[in-house]
């Protein structure tokens, strides 16, 4: 049988989300089709024929999509659900707000999060915030699966799949929706940037968040922050890293100011080279990271960028 | 309208657990555990609209072992009016927890359901979701704000581009978020008065619910371990070393 993915999207592009799932989707053996339910959303339909490895894709274009409000989505997937074995979407916000709704209504558990596959069945997941990490078999029947993106490499966009319309499913109409207050910002979007620098309740205020983003400037980098620094209102909540945020392995994280609770740690500890900027010496972020400085970050930081600066970035 | 809070007793989030040496599961002898922190969060959020007048009474579900019932005490002394102990050992799966929670709802018919966005034991992020499609009702997941309007509900919702609100017909579920409120503390009066407020106790047999974990947990593992790394003693040291690393 087949693989279905949700593609995750904004009605004019495709995230890169969907790229990593489909990867996770493509381990199952089986063929993959991409759902890409939105409205006015042709060119991202088109964009997810191209991933490598995608059999189909369909375009389920109508109003009730156009925000993924969970009570239409939940409808179309179970409609689509009867040709499908297992049904994958990335663990983003949108994800995780429908895929459990399709899970219950086909009467099978939902396996969160998945950080590799084993086998069509198996899969490792994170529990405790990724202090343990479990593997479990899913039951014969439909599987229902979130993807951590952060632990997937994304497709190529190779391909060239057919573009199939489907028709929506019956609106339930319970919700609607209002409107959406984005963070703006021309940095690379924290879950897919390369370099990350996060900062912590040690930075102060939102105004020293100023010294972050001139070496994010440098160094091309996305910001980041802990729930301390968040909770204070030095940045939105969608700069928050961790269990209870987003999950990042960038190939750097530089933690400025931050302590390393087992909650922060969960959300970058599988990134590739980790810094951490710290006066207090004892500071659990040390223990994670390949490379510490202890020292007055107001000091370290505009130190860096000089030297940034003197290098030629 | 009733408001019914379901709260899970978990490991106390400052606990780092240790996984059992015969890879079969966590070690939770001895630990400390407590509500689990959106939960409280979501006891808060409910005691905020009774004291509003938006809400009637505040009920305090658990599905646990009897242990559980210091979980819904501490409901209680927050603030809430009633519990409800639904008895079951071992590993619950938020499918059957959504069950059990749908034929309470059946016979209680609350308004609104709070729930946590996450249960810090197992991640899941799925509860309150399925009870909402068990039901047939709307969904505001990860909540910042409620806002009680005429047969509805507007919830600003945490997403990953920043912030979006959506209004829900009543009844609906709402699943909250970090932001929403800051828990009160129980006083000592209101844990002295918690003792005398009543606490049902059922099984899920009682619910028609079969609780039999349906995924097979295979192995559970330590995940890698991260080595600590180098100090370094100055910024430019640094830079050196994430040029040589091929980082930057
Ligand atoms: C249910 C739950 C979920 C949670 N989810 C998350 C989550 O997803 N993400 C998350 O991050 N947290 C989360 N937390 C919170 C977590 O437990 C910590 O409270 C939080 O991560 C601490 O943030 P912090 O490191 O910025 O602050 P602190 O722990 O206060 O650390 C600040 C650090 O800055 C250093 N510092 C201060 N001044 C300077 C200076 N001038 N120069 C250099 N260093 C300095 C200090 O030495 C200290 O180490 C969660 C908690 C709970 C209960
Ligand atoms: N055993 C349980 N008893 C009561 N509430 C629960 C239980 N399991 C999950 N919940 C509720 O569902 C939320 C999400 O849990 P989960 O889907 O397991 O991450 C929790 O924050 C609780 O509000």
């Amino acid at each position: 049988m087949t693989s279905l993915v949700i593609a995750e999207h904004d009605n004019t592009a495709l995230k890169d989300a969907t790229a990593k799932t489909v990867a996770a989707a493509l381990q199952l053996g089986a063929p993959v089709h991409v759902l890409v339910a939105g409205q006015d959303c042709r060119a991202v339909a088109d964009a997810a024929a191209k991933l490598s490895g995608v059999e189909k894709v369909l375009l389920a274009d109508n109003a009730a999509y156009a925000k993924m409000l969970p009570e239409p989505m939940e409808q179309l997937i179970a409609s689509l659900a009867p040709s499908y074995d297992a049904i994958l979407a990335p663990a983003t916000s949108n994800g995780k707000n429908y895929m459990p709704r399709v899970a219950a209504r086909l009467d099978v558990p939902q396996v969160s999060e998945i950080l590799a596959v084993e086998s069509p069945d198996t899969f490792r997941r994170p529990i405790y915030a990724g202090n343990a990490i479990e593997t479990v078999q899913v039951p014969a029947g439909k599987k229902v699966i979130t993807v951590r993106t952060a632990a997937f490499k994304p497709v190529e966009s190779t391909g060239s799949a057919p573009v199939e319309a489907v028709s929506a499913a019956a609106d339930p109409q319970l919700s609607s929706f209002v409107n959406e207050e984005l963070s703006r910002s021309e940095r690379p979007e924290l879950t897919s940037a390369r370099i990350i620098i996060s900062g912590g309740r040690g930075l102060q205020s939102g105004e020293n968040f100023h010294l972050l983003e001139k070496l994010a400037d440098k160094l091309h980098a996305a910001i980041g922050a802990s729930r301390a620094a968040v909770d204070a209102g030095f940045v939105p909540n969608d700069y928050q890293v961790g269990q209870t945020g987003k999950i990042v392995a960038p190939d750097l994280y530089i933690a400025v100011g931050i302590s390393g609770a087992i909650q922060h740690l969960a959300g970058m500890k599988d990134s590739k080279v980790i810094v951490a900027i710290n006066k207090d010496e004892e500071a659990p972020i040390f223990q994670v990271a390949d490379f510490g400085l202890v020292g007055d970050l107001f000091q370290a930081i505009p130190q860096m960028e000089q030297e940034l600066a003197r290098l030629g970035y | 309208m009733k408001v019914i809070v379901p709260v899970k007793r978990v490991i106390d989030f400052n606990v780092k657990v240790r996984v059992k040496a015969d890879q079969s599961g966590v070690d939770l002898a001895n630990v400390k555990m407590a509500m689990n922190p959106f939960d409280e969060i979501a006891v808060e959020e409910a005691l905020r609209l009774r004291e509003k007048g938006n809400a009637s009474e505040v009920i305090a579900v658990s599905i646990g072992p009897q242990a559980a019932q210091e979980t819904i005490r501490t409901a209680l002394a927050m603030g809430a009016d009633r519990g409800i102990l639904v008895k079951a050992e071992g590993t619950v799966e938020p499918l059957a927890v959504a069950k059990i929670l749908k034929a309470i709802c059946e016979e209680e018919k609350p308004g609104l359901v709070i729930l946590g966005k996450q249960a810090i034991d197992d991640d899941s992020n799925q509860t309150g979701q399925m009870l909402a499609a068990l039901l047939g009702w709307p969904q505001g997941t990860f909540a910042h704000r409620l806002e009680i309007g005429d047969g509805n509900i507007k919830v600003e919702r945490e997403i990953d581009g920043g912030l979006q609100t959506v209004e829900l017909k009543l009844p609906a579920i709402v699943t909250t978020d970090l932001r929403l409120n800051e828990p009160r503390y129980a006083s000592l009066p209101n844990i002295m008065k918690a003792k005398k407020k009543p606490v049902a106790e059922k099984t899920p047999a009682d619910y028609g619910v079969d609780t039999t974990p349906r995924l097979r947990v295979l192995k559970v593992a330590e995940p890698p371990k991260r080595q600590a790394g180098v100090k370094l003693k100055t910024a430019a040291e640094l830079v050196g070393k994430l040029r040589e690393a091929g980082v930057i």
